[in-house]
């Protein structure tokens, strides 16, 4: 087995009497596309702030990216990447300064800024248009240009928060592309998400409800488990008893 | 430190890039200052003034031509008896009547004493008080130049304070001032809460508080440009005031621009702090114009003077910054006064600058929780 990225031992959360992530307990390891999934409500927002770093858990062990979630989140900011439903590039910037922005929060050299832009671009066949803002890009080539830019400095994980919102199957594929590249690079990709469809193409899924983690297999294990033909069927089955 | 610097760096080119923020940012305050400074402005030039002058002597003749070379005033009428009065109001030209009693100029000499009455429109009371207190100005002066030494207080009317440090009665020196307080903590307090609520529709908040950046780098990079640009608004309205209007500044000017940036601090934090309440731009769009624009205008000093209000409004305007910061301004602007007559509004715009950074980084420390 791969190393461990993600280490989460009876992580529990409470706001006041409401228990957010009841007795969470999962791993998750390098270079693996883990599906985080659940019904909105279900405590996946509130688990993912913890991983990222933004909030302390109640009580339990979180340890991302070898670092300790309640002494150490200034280190696993460092050492992960993010990205959100809502777009995360700023508009009125070009694309070269969006990534010179990014690299330099991320404390990147210049040079290494420089050379990671430039194979960025040609990767994207998109040298021509390091200079035009973003608000003139399509919306897909926004979105694939997000997620390079969230993985720019090199995190061992990236956080996708519903990425592919609103987004056209055939964006959500080529992004999904992006998505398995980075992942065959040793990135482990972390991503939550409401598309059943999407739930298929990850190496392990964990589907949430009502603040505890009540699944968490291969998608084909789960759908042997339970005897459905798609992790949706899957979902259903586990969501209405 | 360098993430820092980037990021400071995006902040400007946002701001260079939205003509609209420049707009607000510099046009705003210029076309405020222009439109309060003339359009508001409750100067008196060339009033109706009628005359009735039952004794007609030389005195009263040298009043009347005093009183009317002053420029302020145009004659509008002769008038022959009081009966005249009641009539020449009607006809609207004229906004006051000064009234010689009989034997003005006898009675003068001879005991020392004589009356003259201002009799004036009071439908319009602004400008009412304003025609009499001019008059009377101008009486007193003459009864000043007139009186020998047995002619003491020839006639009796008492001066007015508010003109000491405004003789020429201008308002510009009092509306710039104020306005300047007002367009300061509008555009500044506007500025900043934009800029972070935009980054919380678009999302991009999100992705800075993951990122290594933290809390008070955020709201530092958000300040500091608007910081700079603030100061560099204040120096255009302090000129422009100064080309336009004459408005000199009569006190230190280090000390003028030293309370100025405190002032601009002051509000750009408290924009901070609206920007953690509100959700969405138009939420702190209203929170900082129409919850700032009213109170300062009608509360803080700017027009009506706090002295003559209800005890209550007195209480609400003092948890209001403007309201100090107009203290400071007029006194070293316009009556050139050090920091030793300032320094308790100066400690009280400082407490509050604290309380609002302290609040700020609490509600943002809350959100992140």
């Amino acid at each position: 087995m791969n190393e461990k990225v993600i280490y989460v031992k009876n992580l529990v959360k409470k706001f006041g009497n409401f228990t957010a992530n009841d007795n969470l307990s999962f791993e998750v390891f390098e270079g693996e596309i883990f599906g985080f999934l659940g019904a909105n409500g279900a405590g996946k927002t509130t688990a993912l702030r913890i991983l990222s770093g933004l909030s302390k858990p109640t009580s339990g062990e979180v340890n991302v990216a070898g670092y300790d979630a309640y002494k150490q989140a200034e280190m696993i900011k460092r050492n992960i990447g993010y990205m959100c439903q809502k777009f995360s590039l700023y508009e009125d910037l070009t694309v070269k300064e969006n990534i010179i922005l990014y690299g330099g929060i991320y404390g990147m050299s210049k040079s290494l800024i420089r050379e990671r832009l430039t194979n960025l671009l040609e990767k994207l066949h998109f040298q021509k248009d390091e200079n035009r803002m973003i608000s003139d890009l399509p919306l897909g080539l926004r979105q694939k240009l997000a997620f390079s830019v969230a993985v720019l400095h090199e995190p061992k994980i990236v956080f996708l928060d519903e990425p592919t919102g609103g987004v056209d199957p055939i964006t959500r594929r080529q992004f999904w592309e992006t998505i398995y590249e980075t992942a065959s690079r040793g990135i482990t990709v972390f991503v939550t998400t409401h598309y059943m469809d999407e739930a298929e193409y990850c190496d392990r899924i964990s589907i949430m409800n009502e603040g505890k983690i009540v699944a968490l297999d291969t998608p084909e294990k789960l759908k042997k488990q339970y005897d459905a033909a798609s992790v949706e069927e899957v979902f259903i089955k586990i969501a209405r008893p | 430190m360098k993430r820092f610097l980037g990021f400071v760096k995006k902040e400007f080119q946002h701001i260079f890039r939205d003509y609209r923020t420049l707009f607000i940012l510099f046009g705003i305050p210029a076309a405020q200052i222009l439109i309060f400074g003339y359009a508001v402005s409750t100067d008196i030039k060339n009033a109706g003034v009628a005359v009735l002058d039952l004794s007609h002597d030389e005195i009263t003749l040298k009043l009347t031509d005093k009183i009317f070379s002053s420029g302020f005033f145009k004659k509008t009428e002769n008038l022959l008896n009081y009966e005249d009065i009641d009539k020449v109001f009607k006809k609207g030209k004229t906004k006051a009547v000064i009234v010689y009693e009989d034997d003005f100029g006898k009675k003068l000499i001879s005991e020392g004493k004589a009356s003259l009455s201002i009799i004036s429109d009071g439908s319009e009371p602004n400008t009412a008080t304003l025609i009499t207190n001019y008059t009377t100005s101008i009486v007193n002066d003459f009864s000043v130049e007139l009186a020998g030494p047995g002619l003491k207080n020839t006639i009796r009317i008492s001066p007015e304070v508010k003109m000491l440090y405004n003789p020429s009665l201008k308002s510009h020196f009092m509306f710039v001032p104020g306005v300047i307080t007002l367009i300061l903590i509008l555009i500044c307090a506007l500025m900043t809460s934009v800029t972070i609520t935009r980054e919380k529709e678009f999302g991009t908040m999100e992705v800075l508080l993951v990122s290594p950046l933290r809390p008070i780098q955020i709201i530092l990079g958000k300040v500091m440009p608007y910081f700079f640009l603030s100061f560099v608004n204040v120096l255009l309205i302090l000129l422009l005031s100064w080309l336009v209007f004459g408005l000199p500044v009569k006190g230190s000017i280090f000390l003028l621009l030293a309370e100025c940036m405190l002032y601009i601090l002051m509000s750009l934090t408290l924009g901070i702090l609206i920007s953690t309440v509100s959700k969405t731009m138009q939420q702190a769009i209203f929170i900082s114009l129409i919850g700032l624009m009213l109170p300062t205008i009608l509360l803080s000093g700017f027009i009506f003077p706090i002295e003559n209000m209800p005890k209550i409004y007195d209480y609400v305007s003092s948890i209001l910054p403007p309201r100090y910061f107009i203290v400071i301004i007029k006194n070293i602007m316009i009556k050139g006064t050090g920091f030793i007559y300032i320094w308790k509004e100066t400690l009280i715009l400082i407490v509050m600058t604290l309380v609002f950074i302290g609040l700020s980084v609490r509600k943002f420390k809350i959100r992140l929780e």
